[in-house]
């Protein structure tokens, strides 16, 4: 199990990624410099990082998105290879048009870090198939743009073919606006692709992972990537 | 020859930006309302036919300068 942390100027949660996914899950887990061509070789997960790639000029993820080490994550996603972007991640997989949307500036205009309830729209993917359809897991938050957003056409579409991953929930489950943190449309908190493999999420499961820091609710997403890729 | 793109936010999508300004000029007793805002982007580009001049710039826009998804862009070459 090989996992690739692509690095760009700017971020800051590579190291929370290489920790969750080299430390704590055990895995082979490599930090790509963004000037890199080519991915390591047998990359089984790229994992794009949060962070202020770029200082969010232009529009968050807008200039990393052009990076290029981009254009072999593209080759990997067009294989089938799975990609998992985490809030500034997720901005750059939209810029990147590996995913549709874009996120804005939360409605309250501020950023927002704190705990959030997500609940499991798709269990069928590999990076849920541990969790159950329904479930609900906690994990933070922490941006200023994640307010997710689609034209309202293509929102139906994303609706119809199930597209959203997960969704803000309180902590029994319920949905409502009350429980979106940041305005996003739908109460969307993480989308998929039509083929599954790439899933982009504003919340951070990397920092949920290890008991020595606190609590462990995005193991989920780590144990379905295991569980995936026959390493469980 | 210099270029003005302006780019906006889409009729529709929400900027909280602009109503945060809406709200401050509200303070100062400004009648005001639909306050919007953009950016504005200065670049020099070589050639003298305004035409092909805009032709690439239209393109910088679709290529990075705007993300169609939230924004709607208008060119001026001067």
């Amino acid at each position: 199990m090989r996992v690739a942390v692509p690095v760009f100027p700017g971020s800051n949660c590579d190291h929370d990624a290489l920790h969750a996914c080299g430390t704590v899950m055990g895995w082979d887990t490599i930090p790509v410099w963004h000037q890199e061509t080519h991915l390591p070789p047998n990359t089984d997960l790229v994992f794009v990082p949060g962070g202020f790639s770029y200082g969010d000029y232009l529009r968050c993820g807008a200039i990393a998105a052009l990076a290029p080490i981009m254009a072999d994550i593209k080759r990997h996603a067009d294989n089938g290879g799975l990609v998992l972007g985490v809030c500034n991640g997720f901005q750059i997989l939209c810029e990147a048009h590996l995913l549709p949307g874009a996120l804005l500036r939360n409605e309250s205009l501020r950023f927002i870090h704190r705990d959030v309830h997500l609940r499991v729209e798709r269990a069928d993917l590999p990076f849920t198939r541990a969790m159950a359809a329904g479930a609900v897991f906690q994990v933070p938050i922490a941006h200023a743009e994640g307010n997710f957003t689609l034209d309202p056409a293509e929102l139906i579409d994303l609706e119809a073919r199930g597209g959203v991953a997960f969704r803000y929930c309180s902590a029994a489950g319920g949905i409502g606006e009350d429980h979106v943190p940041n305005g996003a449309m739908n109460g969307i908190a993480g989308i998929v692709n039509a083929a599954g493999n790439v899933l982009g999420m504003m919340p951070h499961p990397e920092r949920a992972v290890d008991p020595v820091l606190g609590p462990t609710g995005g193991l989920g997403v780590f144990r379905s990537l295991a569980e995936a890729l026959g390493v469980a | 020859m210099k270029v003005r793109v302006s780019v906006q936010l889409k009729p529709g999508i929400l900027d909280p930006q602009g109503k945060a300004v809406e709200q401050g000029l509200h303070g100062f007793g400004f009648e005001v309302e639909h306050v919007r805002i953009g950016r504005l982007i200065e670049m020099d580009v070589p050639g003298t036919d305004p035409a092909d001049v805009k032709a690439r710039a239209l393109a910088m826009c679709e290529k990075l300068l705007v993300n169609p998804v939230m924004e709607k862009a208008s060119i001026e070459v001067l």
